[in-house]
């Protein structure tokens, strides 16, 4: 299978590349790692006119503390995040997280703000972001804004982006000996999940329980409000309307949603 | 468009459209027909080659972004005097292939694996070639292999340079 023809742009900076989504717009789309877009190309569900590579941006890729939290730049690749040692110490939840993306051969090319940016419902890493009640910063003509990651995910494939913005770094509160859980349930390993459940400091998310990742809102209200964790875990799928395809149906989804978090407060009580 | 490509340690430069894929680069462009098409979707794992000291799926990659890059294919491995890579050695000691078909890429998989992690675990071995489907299921010997070659030293994990 080959991609639709497409004109090829290399950006070498962050403005060479918002540079080339201001002249291009719509038609145009960033490629980072590639492991979600060139697939979508191949099937023609995604036809860019402009392919704006930004895998290549030095100052893209870094893990480092900032204050009160962990700043990661949009480049960094998920062996990268796995590896990083800052990650470890102060924010453990996610370089196990990346450890659990797809296999080693993609997390040598996929990258965190690509995996953001792309918003597919089922991804490990936003699930980790939004249980962590981080921000995205993202970068456009006008400059940097930040969007608390509650407000960035709006659907499936669909973010708070605007066409001539891109990620540029995502930022998370250090936890540090918090305890912390991720469970992802998969056929296979390196399957996307069919349901996952981050839990972190109260708060709990959900990979594929929605159009996009999504916080377990009657769980957490559950926690704050002195329930067990039996109790609560039993809640995950309030108010949630998970789909049915080949791989589940929406009940057995709500099951996994419920069972997983369960799991992933369990472990994270645990420390 | 123009691509300068080091692939298994000669620069050449081609003239290439943007959208083709560095699997079909290597294949049709460069002559090098050991790395394979499987699954075309990231699956498989048979397009595994190294990139810049990195496994990556070659099918994933536009041979665009892998403009400066250095690459190294099966056919890089062996010595010039046809000497074996100790990874090829192991799988062809322990009869890590049935058909044939997935072994390149898990060759160069597996390079990857000991690069990250020079004496792996039967187990560890496991997970860093889950990326990699053998439809012989083959997986027996592969993974011996892979352990029989981490007994070889670190070159086991490097390809030539």
């Amino acid at each position: 299978m080959i991609p639709a023809p497409f004109e090829y742009v290399r950006a070498g900076s962050v403005d060479e590349a918002i540079a080339a989504l201001t002249e291009h717009g719509d038609d145009a789309k960033l490629l980072a790692g590639g492991h979600s877009l060139l697939p979508l190309m191949k099937l023609r569900l995604a036809v860019p006119a402009v392919l704006v590579d930004i895998s290549r941006i030095p100052e893209f890729s870094y893990v480092r503390v900032d204050g009160d939290e962990v700043a990661i730049g949009a480049g960094t690749r998920h062996f990268e995040l796995e590896r990083s040692d800052v990650a470890r110490a102060e924010v453990p939840l996610l370089p196990h997280v990346a450890s659990r993306v797809g296999d080693p051969q993609v997390r040598h090319k996929g990258t965190l703000g690509g995996t953001v940016a792309h918003s597919d419902p089922a991804s490990d890493l936003p699930t980790a972001l939004l249980a962590l009640d981080g921000s995205v910063v993202v970068q456009g003509p006008g400059g940097r804004r930040s969007i608390p990651v509650t407000e960035f995910w709006l659907g499936f494939f669909e973010t708070a982006l605007e066409p001539d913005e891109l990620v540029v770094e995502l930022r998370v509160p250090r936890t540090g000996t918090a305890g912390w859980g991720y469970e992802k349930f998969t056929r296979r390993e390196n399957d996307w999940p069919i349901v996952a459940a981050a839990a972190v400091q109260g708060r709990v998310a959900l990979a594929n329980m929605a159009g996009s990742v999504v916080r377990a809102t009657a769980t957490e209200e559950a926690l704050a409000n002195g329930a067990s964790i039996e109790e609560a875990a039993a809640l995950a799928d309030q108010g949630l309307e998970p789909s049915s395809d080949m791989h589940a149906d929406a009940e057995y989804r709500r099951h996994l949603a419920r069972l997983l978090t369960r799991r992933a407060l369990e472990t994270a009580s645990r420390g | 468009m123009q691509v300068t490509i080091t692939v298994n340690g000669q620069q050449r430069t081609d003239d290439v459209e943007p959208r083709l894929l560095l699997a079909h680069y290597l294949r049709e462009t460069c002559g090098l027909k050991a790395t394979n098409i499987g699954c075309d979707t990231t699956s498989c794992g048979a397009c595994t080659v190294i990139v810049d000291g990195l496994s990556v799926k070659s099918c994933t990659v536009l041979a665009a972004s892998a403009d400066g890059a250095t690459v190294t294919t099966l056919e890089g491995l062996a010595g010039p005097d046809g000497e074996l890579h100790p990874m090829q050695a192991a799988f062809r000691s322990e009869h890590g292939l049935q058909c044939g078909f997935c072994t390149p890429g898990m060759v160069m998989a597996a390079i990857g694996v000991l690069s990250d992690n020079p004496d792996p675990s039967d187990r560890e071995v496991r997970e860093g070639l889950e990326g990699n489907l053998c439809r012989c299921t083959g997986y027996h010997n592969i993974v011996r292999a892979v352990r029989t070659a981490a007994q070889a030293g670190p070159s086991a994990g490097q390809v030539p340079a």
